[in-house]
C-alpha cells in the first residue's frame, strides 16, 4: 500500500505570529480525552482563540479557508501529541512554513503527509508581511524545489531530506515502508542480546 | 517517478552523522544506533528497531484503529507493555471512573491489550503508574536498547544508556505494526557538568540551568549525552531527571552512559535478566557505553556551583533563574527576544526586575515523571518535615506509581506529608498535564515539581506554573510564597 504522492500544496496562508508555540497550545490537554482524532479541528488554538476574542488568526475573516500556516521558530514544541497536526490539519492546513520546528512534531507531520518548509528570518518575515497586507494572494508551496511562491516572487527554503523523498515518492506512509523488510526484522530484533534475555 | 520501496532499496549505509566519526571510538548513540540498524532506506532514514515499546490510554487507541483499519496485528506483543496514567483520577481510581471519557479510554485501552496480547500494569494489577516510572522500576529498561512512546517524555529512559524518544500516535501504529520506526540520523552535543551540586540543589536544578543555557531550542537535532562528576555522581533516579527534560531543551533523545551506579539498580528488578544472565548483561551494557575519545557534533560544560536552586518565571523552561535572581526586563534584550519576555511577563502579571523569590502560590503540585519517584517524595517530606502548609494553600502529593506510593508508606512519606497539611493522592500524571480532575483554576499560581511551565497546561488557560525541585515546591507549599529551599533545611 502506498500513499499520494504530494507534490505542492497551493492556496492562501495564513499568518500566526511567535516563536515556541507548544503543542498544548495548539490543542489543550483536555480536548485528548477522545479515542480518535475526528473533530479536534474546531478546538485548535481553542485557549489562546478564546481569549483574543476573535482575533486570533484562525478566527480572521481574511485567513479563513488558508490552507497553509505561516509560523515563527520551534513550532510545536512541547508534547509529542499527534492531536496538534491532526487538529492543524482537520482545521484546514495542508502545510507549514515557518523558521524552525520541534523534532517531534515535524516526525508527526511527515507521517501525516504535510510538508514543512523552513526559511531565513529575513525571508519569513518579509512572506509575513506580504500575506498579512494582501492575505487574498495566492501562495505555492513546491516540494521538489522547496520553494514558496508568493505574490512577490519566489523564496527558496529547506525541507529536511527524508520528509521531501517521503513525499515526493508517496512513502510517507510509514507502515508500508517499514514492511517491505520483511525478516531483516526479526533478523536485527534477534541479533540483540536482550531479545534473548541475555541467554547467550 | 520513483516506485515506492523500503528496505531492499539501498545496501549500503551513509555516515550517520556529518563528522567524521573515528571507526575505533564510538559514543553511545551510534552503538545503539548501529545495533537497532535494520536497513538505511531510501528516504535516507534509517529504519530502527524498536526494543521496548512503551503505551498508554492517550496516544494509542487511534492506533489500534489504524491497524484494525489495515487488518494488521502487533508484530512484536512482547516487546510492548502498557498503563494507565495520564487520565486517571489520583482520588479514587475505583471503577468505572467518574469521568466517562477518562473511562472510555480506559475500556478502550483494556480491549486493545486483550485483543493483542500485551502486559497492561493497570491498576488491579499494583504495577500501575506513570509510564516513565514503571518502565525503569520493573526493569523493562535497559542499557543499549531503543525505547519509543507515545510520549515526549521518554527521554527519562535515557538515564540508563537507552537511546529512548517520544513519537507520535502514526508512529505509535508504526511501532505496533513492524516493530521499526523510520529516523532521521541525530547528532550528538556532550553536556559536562562537573563538581558538587550544593546544599538545597537538585537534579531538577541541574537540567533546568542546562536548559536556561542552551535555549528550548538549542537541541533539536541533537541528541544530548549527559557527563561528567556532577552526572556520575548522580543516582537512578536523579539521572531520569535530568534526562526527563531533554525534551523541554529540544532534544528527544538525553542519555547518561551506564556505570555500576546502572547495573546495581537494575540488578534483581522483575524484568532484569537473573544469575549468570545478568553478568552477560551487565558485559553487553558496558560496551554500548561511549568510548573514551569518542568525538562528538558539539560539547558544552557547566559547572555544578554554579547551579543554584531555580524556579521558571515565564512560560517556557527556559525562562528560570536562580532563587535570588531578579526577573528580565524586556528592554535588556535584543529585538528578538524582547517580545518573548513581554509576552511571558504578561501572562504571569510580572513586572520586570521583581524577584521570583517571595513571589505568592496557590497551588502546590509534587509529582510527574520528573520527580515523583522515591526519592523526590524523601526529599519534598524532609522539607515538610519542617512547617505546616500555609492556609489557603491547596496541594497534590501524587506519588509516580503504586511501587512509589508502597515504598513511601512504609518509610512513613504519607503520614509526615498529611500532618504538615498536604494531601497525599493515588498515582498517575495528575496535575503536569491536567488530563485528570486535577486542574488549576482560573489565573492561580502552581508551585509545581513537573517539566512545563506552558500557557494553560496545568488545566486552566489561565493558570500559571512555577518549576521548582520537589524541595522547593514543599517549601513554597510551606511559606505560601517561593521560598529558597536552603533556609528551611538550615
Amino acid at each position: 500500500m502506498s500513499n499520494s504522492k504530494i507534490e505542492r500544496v497551493q492556496g492562501r496562508a495564513c499568518v500566526l505570529h511567535g516563536n515556541d508555540i507548544d503543542t498544548d497550545r495548539i490543542i489543550p490537554a483536555r480536548f485528548m480525552k477522545v479515542v480518535t482524532f475526528d473533530g479536534l479541528g474546531e478546538h485548535a488554538f481553542a485557549d489562546d482563540r478564546k481569549q483574543a476574542k476573535g482575533d486570533h488568526p484562525l478566527d480572521r475573516e481574511a485567513f479563513q479557508g488558508a490552507q497553509i500556516l505561516i509560523v515563527g521558530k520551534n513550532f510545536g514544541c512541547g508534547s509529542s501529541r499527534e492531536h496538534a497536526p491532526q487538529a492543524l490539519m482537520r482545521w484546514g492546513f495542508h502545510a507549514f512554513v515557518g523558521e524552525s520546528f520541534a523534532e517531534i512534531f515535524a516526525g508527526n507531520c511527515a507521517a501525516l503527509g504535510v510538508p514543512l518548509l523552513v526559511l531565513s528570518h529575513a525571508d519569513n518575515t518579509r512572506l509575513m508581511d506580504s500575506v498579512e497586507a494582501d492575505p487574498a494572494q495566492q501562495v505555492t508551496l513546491d516540494v521538489a524545489r522547496a520553494t514558496l511562491r508568493y505574490r512577490d516572487g519566489e523564496i527558496q527554503g529547506k525541507i529536511a531530506p527524508g520528509m521531501q523523498r517521503q513525499l515526493l515518492d508517496g512513502s510517507w506512509d510509514g507502515v508500508a515502508v517499514l514492511q517491505t523488510a520483511g525478516a531483516a526484522i526479526e533478523k536485527t530484533a534477534n541479533a540483540l542480546p536482550y531479545a534473548s534475555n541475555y541467554a547467550k | 517517478m520513483r516506485r515506492v520501496t523500503g528496505c531492499e532499496a539501498r545496501a549500503n549505509k551513509p555516515p550517520m552523522s556529518t563528522k567524521p566519526q573515528s571507526l575505533l571510538k564510538k559514543h553511545l548513540l551510534k552503538k545503539v544506533w548501529d545495533a537497532h540498524t535494520v536497513c538505511e532506506l531510501p528516504s535516507g532514514q534509517t529504519q530502527l528497531f524498536i526494543g521496548l515499546h512503551l503505551i498508554h490510554e492517550v496516544t494509542s487507541p487511534q492506533a489500534f484503529a489504524m491497524l484494525r483499519e489495515r487488518k494488521l496485528g502487533v508484530r512484536f506483543p512482547k516487546r510492548t507493555f502498557a498503563t494507565v496514567d495520564h487520565i486517571i483520577p489520583t482520588d479514587s481510581q475505583i471503577r468505572p471512573f467518574q469521568d466517562v471519557l477518562a473511562e472510555a479510554m480506559m475500556v478502550e485501552l483494556e480491549k486493545n491489550c486483550r485483543e493483542h496480547g500485551i502486559t497492561l500494569f493497570d491498576p488491579a494489577s499494583g504495577q500501575q503508574g506513570v509510564v516513565h516510572v514503571i518502565g525503569p522500576e520493573l526493569g523493562l529498561t535497559h542499557p543499549g536498547m531503543t525505547i519509543a512512546c507515545g510520549d515526549s517524555h521518554t527521554s527519562t529512559h535515557g538515564a540508563f544508556g537507552a537511546v529512548a524518544f517520544g513519537i507520535g500516535t502514526s508512529q505509535v501504529r508504526d511501532v505496533l505494526a513492524t516493530g521499526c520506526l523510520a529516523m532521521e540520523p541525530l547528532k550528538v552535543r556532550r553536556i559536562a557538568i562537573d563538581g558538587k551540586l550544593g546544599r538545597g540543589v537538585y537534579a531538577k536544578d541541574a537540567i533546568l540551568a542546562v536548559i536556561r543555557r542552551l535555549g528550548v531550542k538549542g537541541g533539536v537535532g541533537f541528541a544530548y549525552e549527559y557527563a561528567g562528576s556532577t552526572i556520575e555522581a548522580m543516582s537512578m533516579e536523579e539521572r531520569m531527571t535530568v534526562c526527563n527534560m531533554s525534551i523541554e531543551g529540544g532534544a528527544r533523545v538525553g542519555y547518561v552512559n551506564p556505570d555500576e551506579t546502572t547495573f546495581e539498580y537494575l540488578r534483581g528488578r522483575r524484568y532484569a535478566p537473573q544469575g549468570e544472565a545478568f553478568e552477560r548483561a551487565r558485559a553487553w551494557w558496558q560496551s554500548m557505553a561511549s568510548d573514551a575519545g569518542a568525538s562528538y557534533d558539539d560539547e558544552f560544560a557547566l559547572d555544578a556551583k554554579a547551579i543554584a536552586p531555580s524556579v521558571t518565571w515565564g512560560i517556557n523552561p527556559e525562562q528560570n533563574l536562580g532563587i535570588d535572581e531578579k526577573l528580565p526586563s524586556p528592554q535588556d534584550v535584543a529585538d528578538e527576544a524582547r517580545a518573548s519576555i513581554e509576552e511571558a511577563l504578561a501572562y504571569m502579571q510580572f513586572k520586570p526586575g521583581q524577584s521570583i523569590e517571595g513571589t505568592p502560590i496557590n497551588v502546590a503540585f509534587i509529582g510527574s515523571c520528573t520527580n515523583g519517584r522515591i526519592s523526590d517524595l524523601r526529599e519534598a517530606a524532609a522539607v515538610a518535615k519542617h512547617g505546616k502548609v500555609a492556609s489557603g494553600i491547596r496541594t497534590f502529593v501524587v506519588p509516580g506509581s503504586r511501587a512509589v506510593a508502597e515504598q513511601a508508606e512504609k518509610e512513613g512519606l504519607p503520614e509526615i506529608f498529611r500532618a504538615a497539611g498536604f494531601t497525599w493522592r493515588e498515582p498517575g500524571c495528575s496535575m503536569c498535564l491536567a488530563m485528570n480532575p486535577d486542574q488549576l483554576v482560573g489565573d492561580e499560581i502552581c508551585a509545581s515539581s513537573s517539566n512545563r511551565n506552558f500557557k494553560g497546561r496545568q488545566g486552566s488557560p489561565t493558570g500559571r506554573t512555577l518549576l521548582m525541585s520537589p524541595a522547593m515546591v514543599a517549601a513554597a507549599a510551606i511559606r505560601g510564597k517561593v521560598t529558597d529551599v536552603r533556609e528551611i533545611l538550615g
